[in-house]
């Protein structure tokens, strides 16, 4: 890299032309796939773009009107809610738990430094790309197809997806991880299993217990619109409310509310949690 | 050096209760879990769902993943047979054709796997050739149907038997015999029809044929180049609607595609609002991040529900649900980006004399745009695999294909075809997205 002592301003102005021109170009070609994306879909659509836009509060008037008409039941509905929300949430939570536990597994393996086959590591990845790929929605139909109605569909899709997806967060953390405990413990006689438990899982465990809770929080709302295609849990709920139509809209209140509070409450708390897991590391 | 005793005693006994409380800490937290776990095993019903669950099911599926069958029937009133794949009438064979181990005639032969033999008979009647089983014959009688099995055998378990009705289960055949009707099933693998139906020239031609038909000069079909006619035979392909799950499939990464983009738009300016070192007022910042909350905290779910009564089914209603939930989580996320800006860029800047836009433009895009770049690739790439459940619910994209495929519980070749679909397109974007954020954040 010699600088030349004089360096000509001709070139510069032509780099800045240069990239000012890709930058253009670039934009240009984002509006037009923006417009034209946007004229595809709305063209697609049943209802248009323009004619739909002053009807997007017409039903949530509609509910509201009705659900203040009636506002005595809603104490009773949140109750009476109470049980197909803790299933959401319970589903959530499971799926969280062997998702995680999975990831882990698999987040050892494919590790560069810490895999047990380092020649399988490839596999390991590829598969946790394909867990991550396909959407829940699949693995839940086919599996009514497959147990029946009911969680625990619901619960398996979700934590299929949770391990391809916490799998790639962990072993990227598990790579900045220091080996030098590893070999600590290699150098006592440990096996595998006792030199991941006991040397890297104290120094990753932080960062993971705050992807696994991010995690949580996501699964909470996919666990919701599982329930909408037929498996349990307060999505169920909302369908037949909503299938039903006008008269049970205090109903449908009653579960956006319950729903959109669960969500808030658990992000509140699990933000506060990451942030004293990754700031402060457990307390000491 | 010496501590006092006492000293090192409080110290003794601080360490000590320390590692009680850790031990204790340490069984009390897996106990949990399981107890948890129990409940859950009973919340769950887990007992029930191995009495729900129908393994039976599970071979359909499994089978029909990788495999076909085709039918051969016999209408037995009016002797007319029809072979068709996956008894469709979209892959039905002309009348007179068939598969090369089905030989028609007077007497309609099948040739069936492991050396077996189906043949209908002129007068209704069918014979079936069993290696291991011997000769058994099935003849017509009125509204019934008379069975005559090998001599000195049972009747086996893979075959069922009543007054008017007999099927047999091997495996990788299958057949029944009615007094309306006699059928017979040969399961094959792969997924037939997948690029020509029956009614393209091009059906049943090897790759090597296909290759040397392109190569060629000779037209098959006179009014196109062979590659054309070939393209549009596989496009235009009835069984499979590759054009429709194509156009299904784009339509589900228009959704993501307009809704990331369309948030990151609006949430752009709306974060410099949100962000404490470009607005003073304190009511401002604090209304937009709690109107982030919101919009974050209602769930795509809720989302897709109000708006698709305003917009109907379809794809821009999908992309306004991804739109509506991600201006939240972008305006928190670049809101962030800005605060976390150094300010010192900034004021280089303005000591040459720039104005606001100026400053706006050269001190502070350059440093959040990598911030804002990768989080819309991320979000382009979740937002693929969210759009096809959005799909599902709105109806639209490849979503609303796929359950369909699932509802009738009989095209599950067609899941596995748009699963393995979806898996591709999240995977291109996927590394699609973690190319150009490599070019563009480090070069």
């Amino acid at each position: 890299m010699s600088l030349a002592p004089h360096p000509d301003p001709a070139d510069y102005l032509a780099m800045v032309r240069r990239k000012r021109l890709y930058g253009g170009v670039l934009l240009v070609l984002f509006v037009v796939l923006m417009v034209s994306g946007f004229r595809v879909a709305d063209a697609r659509n049943a209802g248009g773009f323009f004619d739909g836009l002053h009807r997007v509060l017409d039903f949530p008037a509609e509910i509201f009107t009705e659900a203040f008409a009636n506002w005595q039941n809603l104490p009773g509905l949140f109750v009476q809610f109470i049980p197909s929300l803790i299933e959401t949430l319970n589903i959530a939570a499971v799926s969280t738990m062997f998702g995680a536990l999975l990831a882990m597994v698999l987040a050892f393996l494919s590790t560069r430094g810490l895999a047990l086959w380092p020649r399988m590591t490839p596999v390991f990845r590829r598969m946790m790309d394909i867990m991550r790929a396909v959407p829940e929605i699949v693995i839940a139909l086919v599996l009514i197809f497959l147990l029946g109605g009911g969680p625990v569909p619901a619960m398996i899709a979700i934590a299929f997806h949770t391990t391809g997806a916490l799998g790639k967060l962990f072993s990227e953390a598990a790579e900045n991880a220091d080996l030098k405990p590893v070999e600590g413990l290699a150098s006592t006689g440990a096996g595998w299993i006792q030199r991941m438990w006991l040397g890297i899982l104290p120094q990753v465990a932080p960062n993971w217990s705050s992807y696994a809770l991010l995690r949580f929080e996501i699964n909470i709302r996919a666990s919701a619109i599982l329930g909408f295609v037929g498996s349990g849990g307060i999505g169920y709920d909302l369908k037949t409310a909503l299938q039903w139509g006008q008269g049970k809209y205090d109903q449908v209140v009653a579960i956006f509310a319950l729903l959109l509070l669960t969500i808030i409450v658990v992000d509140h708390f699990s933000d506060r949690a990451r942030a004293r897991l990754v700031k402060g590391g457990l307390e000491a | 050096m010496s501590l006092a005793a006492t000293n090192i005693d409080a110290v003794r006994t601080g360490v000590v209760q320390r590692f009680r409380v850790r031990k204790r800490l340490s069984l009390a937290v897996p106990g949990l879990i399981l107890l948890y776990l129990a409940y859950i095993f009973f919340a769950f019903d887990i007992p029930g769902v191995a009495s729900r669950a129908k393994p039976e099911n599970a071979a359909i599926l499994l089978g029909d993943f990788w495999s076909y069958k085709t039918h051969v029937t016999r209408d037995n009133r009016s002797g007319v047979v029809t072979t068709a794949i996956e008894g469709e009438r979209k892959g039905e064979y002309p009348a007179g054709a068939g598969p090369d181990w089905l030989t028609l005639g007077d007497v309609t032969r099948i040739d069936l796997p492991g050396g077996a033999e189906v043949r209908y008979m002129a007068d209704g009647g069918a014979e079936l050739a069993i290696p291991d089983f011997g000769e058994m014959s099935v003849a017509l009688d009125g509204r019934k149907i008379a069975v005559t099995l090998p001599d000195d055998t049972d009747q086996p378990n893979w075959m069922s038997l009543s007054k008017n009705r007999i099927s047999l289960n091997r495996g990788d055949w299958r057949f029944a015999m009615t007094p309306a009707k006699t059928e017979t099933f040969r399961y094959q693998a792969g997924w037939e029809l997948f690029f020509f139906t029956l009614d393209s020239p091009f059906h049943g031609k090897s790759v090597g044929d296909l290759i040397a038909l392109v190569a060629s000069g000779e037209r098959v079909v006179p009014d196109r180049s062979n590659l054309s006619a070939m393209a549009h035979d596989i496009w235009t392909n009835k069984m499979w609607r590759h054009s429709d799950v194509f156009w299904a499939m784009g339509e589900t990464v228009l959704m993501a595609f307009l809704g990331t983009m369309g948030a990151g738009l609006i949430a752009l300016p709306l974060a410099f609002f949100a962000a404490s070192n470009f607005t003073p007022a304190r009511w401002l910042r604090l209304g937009l991040r709690r109107v982030f909350d919101l919009f974050r905290g209602i769930d795509g779910l809720i989302w897709t529900v109000i708006l698709s009564r305003a917009f109907g089914p379809g794809p821009m209603t999908g992309a306004l649900a991804i739109l509506m939930t991600d201006t939240g989580t972008f305006g928190k996320t670049f809101s962030e980006a800005l605060e976390n800006i150094d300010g010192k860029q900034v004021e280089g800047v303005q000591s040459t004399g720039a104005n606001a836009p100026q400053r706006m433009r050269f001190g502070v895009i350059p440093q959040i745009a990598p911030v804002i770049l990768s989080q819309l690739l991320y979000y382009l790439e979740s937002n693929t695999r969210s759009a096809t459940v959005i799909g599902a619910l709105v109806g639209g994209g490849i979503g609303l294909l796929l359950t369909q495929a699932i509802i009738t519980q009989k095209d599950w070749e067609e899941v596995c075809y748009y699963m393995v679909l979806i898996v591709l397109t999240v995977m291109l974007l996927d590394s699609l997205s973690g190319w150009v954020r490599r070019r563009i954040i480090k070069g």
